[in-house]
């Protein structure tokens, strides 16, 4: 018989299954299952909140505790969407409040989150525990004032990089002395100063936090009393790391670190005053993180520091380090996992720091783990890029911005396809690549062939026709996401394509060479896609058809068409004569 | 004489699309009839015909010129050898000079597909023997100096709709052998022109410094349509001199907004490290009264209030077209520089912002 097993007994299973995929799977066995699945299933993740909509949402998984929403393009972080594009989250929330009660957690990224949001979450939901805001944007000060004080068994409140109107640091003030449930508080995003006072009491009363993000605001010398209070910190972010050099302040702040046993992970370190530095280094063994993004420490001093940090697993830091402070890195650091290297000038005429390729190199010889690099530089040739695929074959996520874009070999003059060919080919476990420098249809001939793990693709100013996206539209299996800007392609690819698009998340043109009579045609062939035209310039059909559109969005959804498009976007899946008159 | 490619499909209008397999490279060609080229050499490996024979040194950070060509690239510029420095016999000197073209109209032009020129196979002239379409002219001002030809910038996303007609209304150009064009490889018009460096292939010897690889590495820049406005706007202060920074594309290199602020503000406190000025970017948001969404702009990129208030000039002129569209303003065609000002000065608009405390301040009142 069908019924072998009670429902109870699969649902104990199904409780022990966990990832999106599996769960996707199981509910597809049969019919019982996807009923069983579906009102056991407690976290959701929507990529792309117009891929689906609330209703659809609750209709089918009526018992969520967990959501997790990701609102614009990835290219939003660096101005190419323009504002008021969407990703508004309210209306999410306002559909949860009332279907979802017993709601925990909410983890946003890219969306647009008000005061108004915040206060009916804080409001709506008994059991609220965790609210992470990653690069969102749209709320003030009074919402978190609200979280903090309706949301009683709080644990998580991580603003990430969330842009927020910070109106005073008063909001702090608001958790109640009855709250001892932080786990986690990151506020490092916040400008305000803090009552420091309020600070310690609270991180005082909660036991259990393990993770501290402090602000900038938060001085140097008032981090010994912070730390003393919370000695099972195992992630903390300093505010300000400087202060007037005096003896006490150090050896305050030296034995304050040394007490923190736990420490595992650390960040911060704004205007880093170097003769501090030494006071981290009773915790350096212990760490597996660290993240110096924002610390304009130079390369000696940067050296010392990760000489001492055996165990790192992940390091972000300034190019300061430089391609000394790298081949340190390799020396020290045998279980670096991550690395990412930003760049402290980015707009300047030349480069301010000697870090070139061949840290980059020495880091894939040293470091067998290294699986996730960020990487800006100014240079970068084949040969170099052609030895990091041969050491490091386990990559997974390569990230690679030469700064002058289109920038060849600098030593032979060439495209770099040779080295990003390597690089597809060897490393074959590769799920995230962003290419930079100069670069013919030939690396993508590349990356279509060997490129089969392939999730995401950033493109700019890369290729020579139609072709190069042709390649990586039929070659790259699992291909999700694709954004692509100022490069060459146009009508041909996408429609010799059209039909990926549906087996993908999204993709992102701009300054391309898409005309608007190519997005029509889309748009009108593929009723499983919005196609969104965003272009500033006006309605698209008061120019000619051929004429390319400025940027193009094109995801699939089951929700339909957003109806919060600004007046600049476009969506171009049906006849538009009545949206434009 | 072309060497034989191998032609694919299509052809879209009057041009053939062609996929060059020995290049690897999609190339579109427009073939017409034409007197046969004079002196024509053919380099050795790699195809294309070049006018004069010998290779141009690398040591000169001068960018060389090319000369002709017979298929040009999907951006409708030639790929060639750049070639020899002898023909940049009429060039006004050294680093500063370009060459103005009578016949040749070269412009910056199509929307979207503002792919920036290869550099080592970057050219601009066409050979006679066919009739290119340009897809990115670069037009030459008076002054010899190259200039973009964009009517509307902003360093928001925003292109001019002009800009969008002129590439369009561009036709085929003539070439004639004497056509040399030269970039300046000047650091302050970087991002705006695509220097020519030489071909890597010709035979020619490795560069003699590092310096003069980085400053032409240093010479890519991207023209991009959208971002020809920040470009612009920063052109227009470089003029003269190498300035610190370069002029700013929109989103590129790829840094967060958080991040940049956060660099900036670093910079400032503690009095920068490696003795330059800071150069990160301060986003605001702007909004016009009446336009129907706000853009960011980077205050950074600005020196002076004036440069701000024709940059947002510039970026919100959209919304003065319209309306002052049924007043006679030019609809489709071209709006010149003055036109605009003319419209937006005879309009009731003024710059205001939010200070610390919360007050509205008229923009201009405190110094920059």
């Amino acid at each position: 018989m069908a019924y072998s097993f009670p429902e109870e007994v699969l649902e104990h299973v199904f409780s022990f299954i966990n990832s999106d995929k599996d769960r996707n799977a199981v509910s597809l066995v049969c019919k019982s299952w996807y009923e069983i699945e579906r009102w056991c299933r407690r976290r959701i993740f929507v990529g792309n909140c117009y891929a689906v909509s609330p209703r659809i949402m609750i209709r089918r998984f009526p018992e969520v505790r967990s959501v997790e929403l990701k609102g614009k393009p990835h290219f939003a972080d660096f101005n190419l969407v323009p504002e008021d594009w969407g990703g508004y989250v309210y209306p999410w929330i306002a559909a949860m409040s009332r279907a979802y009660p017993w709601l925990e957690e909410i983890r946003l990224k890219r969306m647009v989150v008000t005061d108004e949001a915040l206060e009916l979450i804080s409001k709506s939901f008994r059991n609220f525990k965790v609210l992470v805001l990653s690069t969102c944007e749209g709320f003030s000060t009074d919402g978190l004032a609200a979280i903090a004080s309706n949301c009683k068994h709080l644990r998580e409140l991580d603003l990430r990089e969330s842009e927020v109107d910070d109106i005073s640091g008063h909001w702090l003030s608001h958790f109640p002395d009855t709250c001892t449930s932080l786990v986690s508080l990151n506020i490092a995003c916040l400008v305000s100063e803090l009552s420091c006072s309020v600070l310690e009491r609270l991180v005082a009363r909660s036991p259990n936090l393990r993770t501290l993000r402090l602000n900038r605001a938060v001085p140097l010398e008032k981090l010994p009393n912070i730390l003393r209070r919370a000695p099972q910190l195992v992630e903390l972010g300093t505010g300000a790391y400087s202060t007037e050099l005096r003896s006490d302040i150090f050896s305050n702040l030296a034995e304050a670190f040394s007490g923190c046993k736990e420490l595992k992970g650390l960040s911060g370190f704004w205007d880093v005053v170097p003769a501090y530095l030494p006071a981290i280094y009773s915790v350096c063994a212990g760490l597996t993180s660290l993240n110096l993004s924002y610390a304009t420490i130079q390369c000696p001093d940067l050296i010392k520091l990760v000489s001492q940090c055996h165990n790192l697993q992940r390091l972000w830091v300034l190019d300061y380090i430089e391609d000394s402070g790298l081949d340190a890195l390799a020396a020290s650091c045998k279980d670096l996992q991550e690395l990412r290297v930003f760049p402290s000038d980015p707009f300047g005429a030349g480069p301010n720091v000697s870090l070139t390729e061949q840290g980059l190199v020495s880091v894939s010889e040293g470091c067998p783990k290294l699986q996730s690099v960020l990487f800006f530089c100014r240079q970068m040739t084949n040969a170099a890029l052609v030895t990091i695929a041969r050491n490091r074959p386990n990559l997974i996520r390569f990230r690679l911005c030469i700064i002058d874009a289109q920038a060849p070999d600098y030593l032979t003059l060439q495209p770099l396809d040779t080295g990003f060919g390597a690089i597809v080919q060897n490393c074959k476990e590769l799920r995230r690549l962003s290419l930079s420098g100069l670069l013919t249809d030939r690396v993508f001939e590349y990356i279509g062939s060997h490129g089969k793990k392939l999730e995401m693709l950033s493109i700019a100013f890369a290729g020579d026709s139609d072709l190069g996206l042709h390649h990586v539209l039929s070659g790259c299996e699992s291909l999700r996401k694709l954004e692509i800007r100022d490069s060459p392609f146009g009508d041909k690819a996408l429609l010799a394509n059209a039909a990926k698009l549906e087996t993908m998340r999204s993709l992102w043109m701009s300054s391309c060479s898409v005309s608007f009579g190519a997005c029509k045609l889309l748009g009108r062939k593929l009723p499983g896609l919005n196609v969104e035209v965003i272009d500033e310039r006006g309605p698209p059909d008061l120019r000619p058809e051929s004429s390319p559109v400025e940027k193009l969005y094109i995801y699939r959804t089951v929700a339909g068409p957003r109806f919060d498009m600004p007046g600049f976007v476009w969506r171009m899946n049906e006849d538009q004569a009545w949206r434009l008159s | 004489m072309i060497k034989r490619i191998e032609l694919s499909q299509f052809s879209l209008n009057k041009q053939v699309w062609a996929y060059r397999k020995d290049k690897g490279v999609g190339v579109l060609l427009e073939i017409v009839m034409s007197p046969p080229l004079l002196g024509v050499g053919e380099e050795a490996d790699q195809s294309n015909i070049t006018l004069l024979a010998s290779p141009a040194s690398l040591d000169r950070n001068v960018c060389h010129n090319i000369l002709e060509l017979k298929e040009h690239n999907y951006m409708g510029l030639s790929n060639c050898s750049s070639v020899d420095s002898s023909t940049i016999s009429t060039t006004s000197g050294g680093n500063n000079g370009c060459l103005n073209l009578k016949a040749t109209e070269l412009r910056l032009g199509l929307p979207g597909s503002q792919s920036p020129e290869r550099d080592s196979e970057f050219s601009l002239l066409c050979s006679p023997n066919l009739d290119e379409k340009p897809l990115f002219p670069l037009h030459p001002s008076k002054d010899g100096n190259y200039l973009l030809s964009r009517k509307t910038v902003g360093s928001g996303n925003k292109r001019g709709f002009s800009d969008v007609m002129e590439g369009f209304a561009e036709g085929t150009f003539l070439v004639s052998s004497e056509v040399n064009v030269i970039l300046s490889p000047r650091p302050s018009l970087n991002s705006v022109l695509k220097s020519v460096s030489v071909k890597e292939n010709t035979g020619t010897q490795p560069p003699k410094t590092k310096e003069v690889i980085s400053k032409n590495t240093a010479q890519e820049k991207p023209c991009t349509g959208s971002e020809i406005g920040a470009d612009r706007v920063a052109t227009a202060n470089n003029n003269s001199n190498a300035p610190a920074t370069k002029a700013q594309v929109v989103g590129w290199p790829p840094v967060r907004s958080f991040r940049k602020n956060t660099l900036a503000s670093s910079s400032k406190n503690a009095e920068e490290v490696d003795g330059k000025a800071g150069p990160g970017a301060m986003f605001i948001k702007v909004s016009m009264a009446g336009a129907p969404y706000l853009r960011k702009v980077d205050l950074t990129s600005y020196s002076a209030y004036q440069e701000l208030s024709s940059a947002l000039e510039k970026m919100f002129s959209c919304f003065t077209i319209g309306q002052y569209g049924s007043h006679g303003a030019p609809g489709r065609e071209m709006l010149s520089e003055s036109k605009l000002k003319d419209l937006l000065h005879g309009s009731e608009y003024v710059l205001t912002y939010e200070d610390k405390e919360g007050d509205w301040m008229l923009v201009g009142d405190v110094p920059w």
